[in-house]
């Protein structure tokens, strides 16, 4: 009896020192990576980080806003042509496809999500980057943040549709037999009742997307081309901005940290924070919607 | 939390403990092996120019040495002399001298120069283009010429590619090809490896880029510098400019069987690998 | 008058009708437009991935064979050989890093849903500490994978010494897949019924050993499709082991050693070398484990639910 309630005891105990691993790992991962950064960003300096133009470790140069553009720009890339398709690809299988459909590609979908980025990046490398270099402007490489784009489309793609058609079908059937019942068509009830309903639901998709395509990091350095430059139209037309090489922050973290050193290795740590800043500014935005999408339901 | 971090170191060897049979039948199981054999593991890092022969002598090394392992890693020259001061590898690769800089920082570094290697400036088979002068391949590099037609070739943008900025290549093409002054574009696309700028350029019309001889294959096309060829004879007898050491670094004297692989890089075995791979010996 | 009234009034409802036919005729025609464009989407979409998954299938078995799986690759960066070590490799670390993170996020999760929600926690200082280990796993579920590698590259790389390789590599994945495992196995514990507890409660046994003998048992589907998510992570996982276990594609000899898992053989394959069809061989196979993996986790989820039911 006696040792019983002492094993049930430390058991408690153990279980609790593990229960504290996870919040131990992030104070770890802020120990190491903001002690690191904020030293850069005391030598170097946050303005001439944040806002410098020129990245060149060995005339200690470590302007990041090129790097951070490069996220930003590539992101809203994938957004704009990954997130249209998902979200019609969710509706279509959550609203309109038969069942048989359904039961085929709701599955596939989710299996694509988890497929390796490289596998992505490969694809960029052998089928993409050959296709956009067709496009006629002089000095297109065919790496740069088309490319780039076009696989973190592919990539998020997966993710949004099967999160945003859960949100979907989580809309009560009641909401739609309400509106079928007052007369409206099945695409009225689409856009007027389920949509809006499923809104926050869809919306925090779209947001882990975004998280997904900040994050991406070796599919990045396989298409983008890694130049460290301002992102600028190479013609007189704004859209060849995209064909641009351009380097994301996460590819520069993984390019250069094995060889870095001193000033240089910490900028790379404070090329992580702001990294980890963008990814946690959306990701708060995320809980926030989602919170939001629980109260009213 | 250091008893948390103990408590996990722990529990992994104790993993490992139970895990190594299931790694065993992945072994290969080779026969007796040879007389004098050294036995241990090696691991090599750095400079992906070195990182080619490396793979060969530790391959040939393995074969006569049956209970040695040497792990090869790529990662650049900087990685091969942090790797080495560091003792986070056994042996260092550096395909540049070392600098002043990394020598203080790590007093105890041997440097063995393995072999010589020459920078070839490299285009895409489809440019006509089959020689330049020193001054407009800086050119190049460095942006100020952005269309083939300026050097007698077609109506075409150049498409520069470097390595990024831990390169022993790209230290010493910068040392010996861009002189002081010169930078090389920032509108080049940027590889971190030997291998990466190869792949790019043989797949990328109008492309420029430079390697190491050892990379030199029929899927890209050097060009003449000065109307000198980019060859193992012009380099070794001095009329082709580019060229460097190849090093291999260690933490203090090697020992055992470090000592017996270093040995075996610079006995004549050794040295004619380095010239089967269009690399120049030491000796 | 009243006849002229009433023309007027017929005259009136007709034109309503005529508007309403029309009308709905309209909203039909919006309808099946809409439709159309919905399918032609749908259609894109799947035929999108299917052309991204199909074509480095296709092209990847056109290498794949025996030889390419049980020879080792060699011939340093041109590429040769098969994949026999990467795939020990990926075996290996997958292992290591289950077995390091499984302890400890079942632990977590047992005493987040076992022990947290008991009605005589009162300490302030246990209700603040169980609130941080929620936001830690939420956080930790949103940090990019390179962070993880980079943070495992300045702790257990360089700051511990341990250097490129897999016990490094592990380490860092643990921490990767941490938050996957306590989320999974909490739903699973969450899942289990209050009754089974109570029922062993009552019959004089302690809260451990109705974890262990009772709970636990229940929620073991769910608890493994949590590992085996995560091993589908560590499979997939590149940025995190390409700054933290080298890239040797030897067979590791001990913890100690650096290695290559398949994805980062294929990084490899297709950045430094030329040999894009041993790239999409080696893709190839990781979208075959992908697929197994996740047949693996479907069936488990079914005999879950299953289970379940059947014990109600």
């Amino acid at each position: 009896m006696e040792t019983r309630r002492i094993v049930d005891r430390g058991v408690k105990y153990i279980l609790f020192i593990s229960a504290m691993i996870s919040i131990v790992i992030v104070f770890l991962i802020a120990l190491f990576i903001f002690r690191e950064g904020v030293e850069a960003f005391n030598t170097v300096g946050v303005r001439t980080m944040l806002f410098g133009k020129v990245w060149r470790p060995g005339q200690e140069q470590y302007g990041i806003l090129a790097m951070i553009l490069g996220s930003i720009l590539v992101t809203i890339g994938a957004i704009v042509l990954g997130v249209p398709l998902a979200i019609g690809g969710a509706i279509f299988l959550a609203e309109v496809a038969p069942e048989g459909i359904q039961a085929v590609v709701r599955p596939a979908i989710q299996l694509l999500a988890g497929i390796p980025s490289v596998v992505y990046g490969l694809f960029g490398m052998v089928v993409l980057v050959p296709l956009v270099r067709k496009i006629p402007v002089p000095g297109n490489s065919g790496f740069g943040l088309l490319a780039a784009s076009i696989v973190l489309a592919v990539m998020i793609l997966p993710t949004i549709a099967s999160i945003a058609e859960d949100a979907i079908r989580a809309v009560p059937q009641s909401y739609r037999q309400g509106s079928l019942a007052l007369g409206a068509t099945h695409w009225q009830t689409i856009v007027n009742v389920i949509m809006p309903a499923a809104r926050s639901g869809i919306i925090a998709a779209i947001i882990l997307g975004v998280g997904r395509a900040l994050g991406e990091t070796m599919a990045m350095i396989m298409v983008i081309g890694n130049s460290v430059l301002m992102p600028s139209p190479m013609t007189n037309n704004p859209l060849t901005l995209f064909l641009r090489q351009a380097r994301t922050l996460t590819g520069n973290i993984a390019v250069e940290i094995s060889y870095a050193t001193g000033v240089h290795e910490s900028t790379l740590f404070a090329t992580g924070v702001v990294l980890f800043v963008l990814i946690m500014v959306v990701n708060i935005s995320a809980r926030f919607v989602m919170r939001e999408r629980q109260a009213i339901h | 939390m250091r008893r948390l971090l103990i408590t996990v170191v722990l529990l992994a060897a104790v993993l490992m403990a139970s895990c190594a049979p299931a790694d065993a039948p992945a072994t290969p199981e080779e026969a007796a092996p040879a007389e004098e054999a050294a036995s241990g593991s090696i691991s090599v890092a750095g400079s992906t120019t070195v990182q080619p022969l490396a793979e060969l002598f530790s391959e040939a090394f393995m074969a006569a040495n049956a209970d040695v392992t040497i792990d090869v890693q790529g990662g650049g020259s900087s990685v091969g002399v942090k790797a080495a001061g560091e003792d986070t590898s056994d042996i260092g690769m550096a395909s540049r001298e070392i600098k002043d800089s990394e020598l203080t920082e790590f007093a105890d570094l041997v440097i063995f120069t393995i072999a010589r290697d020459g920078i070839a400036v490299v285009v895409n088979a489809d440019v006509p283009v089959d020689d330049l002068t020193l001054e407009q391949a800086q050119n190049i590099f460095a942006g100020e010429i952005t269309n083939w037609s300026e050097v007698g070739g077609p109506d075409e943008a150049i498409i520069a590619v470097s390595r990024d900025e831990g390169s022993g290549t790209r230290a010493a093409f910068e040392e010996m090809v861009m002189g002081k002054e010169l930078l090389i574009t920032e509108n080049a696309i940027l590889q971190p490896s030997n291998g990466a700028v190869r792949t790019t350029v043989s797949t990328t019309p109008a492309s420029i880029g430079y390697l190491s001889f050892g990379y030199l294959d029929d899927t890209t096309k050097p060009v003449l510098i000065d109307g000198v060829a980019p060859s193992e004879e012009n380099a070794s007898n001095g009329s082709y400019p580019v060229v460097r050491p190849l090093n291999m670094l260690t933490n203090g004297e090697p020992k055992g069987v470090i000592k017996a692989f270093l040995d075996f890089i610079l006995s004549a075995d050794g040295q004619a690998i380095v010239s089967e791979e269009s690399y120049l010996p030491v000796r | 008058m009243m006849s002229d009234n009433k023309t007027i009034e017929i005259q009136h409802e007709n034109i309503l009708l005529q508007q309403k036919k029309s009308n709905l005729s309209l909203r039909h025609a919006t309808q099946s437009a809409f439709f159309t464009i919905l399918w032609i989407g749908g259609i894109i979409t799947v035929l999108i991935l299917l052309a991204v998954t199909g074509y480095v299938i296709f092209q990847g078995f056109k290498a794949i064979d025996l030889q390419f799986l049980i020879t080792p690759p060699r011939g340093g960066l041109s590429g040769e050989g098969g994949i026999s070590t990467t795939i020990g490799t990926t075996l290996y670390l997958v292992l290591l890093t289950i077995a390091i993170a499984t302890p400890l996020g079942v632990g977590a999760a047992i005493f987040l849903v076992e022990y947290a929600s008991d009605n005589n926690i009162s300490s302030r200082f246990l209700k603040g500490m169980i609130g941080f280990s929620h936001f830690g796993v939420e956080t930790l579920a949103g940090i990019p994978s390179i962070i993880f590698g980079l943070f495992g590259y300045a702790l257990f790389v360089s700051t511990m010494k341990f250097g490129f390789s897999l016990l490094s590599a592990s380490l860092a994945g643990a921490c990767l897949v941490l938050p996957v495992i306590i989320r999974t196995t909490e739903e699973a514990l969450l899942a289990v019924p209050r009754s089974y507890r109570e029922g062993s409660l009552a019959l004089g046994a302690t809260k451990w050993q109705t974890i262990r003998k009772v709970v636990l048992p229940a929620s073991l589907p769910g608890i493994i499709t949590g590992i085996i998510l995560s091993v589908g992570r560590v499979v997939s996982e590149t940025a995190v082991f390409y700054v933290t276990l080298g890239g040797s594609y030897r067979m590791p000899k001990s913890i100690m050693s650096s290695g290559r898992t398949m994805a980062l053989h294929l990084y490899y394959l297709a950045m430094d070398t030329r040999a894009f069809e041993k790239a999409m061989g080696t893709g190839a196979i990781l979208i075959l484990s992908i697929i197994l993996i996740n047949l693996l986790i479907n069936f488990l989820s079914r005999r879950l639910t299953a289970g379940l039911r059947g014990v109600q």
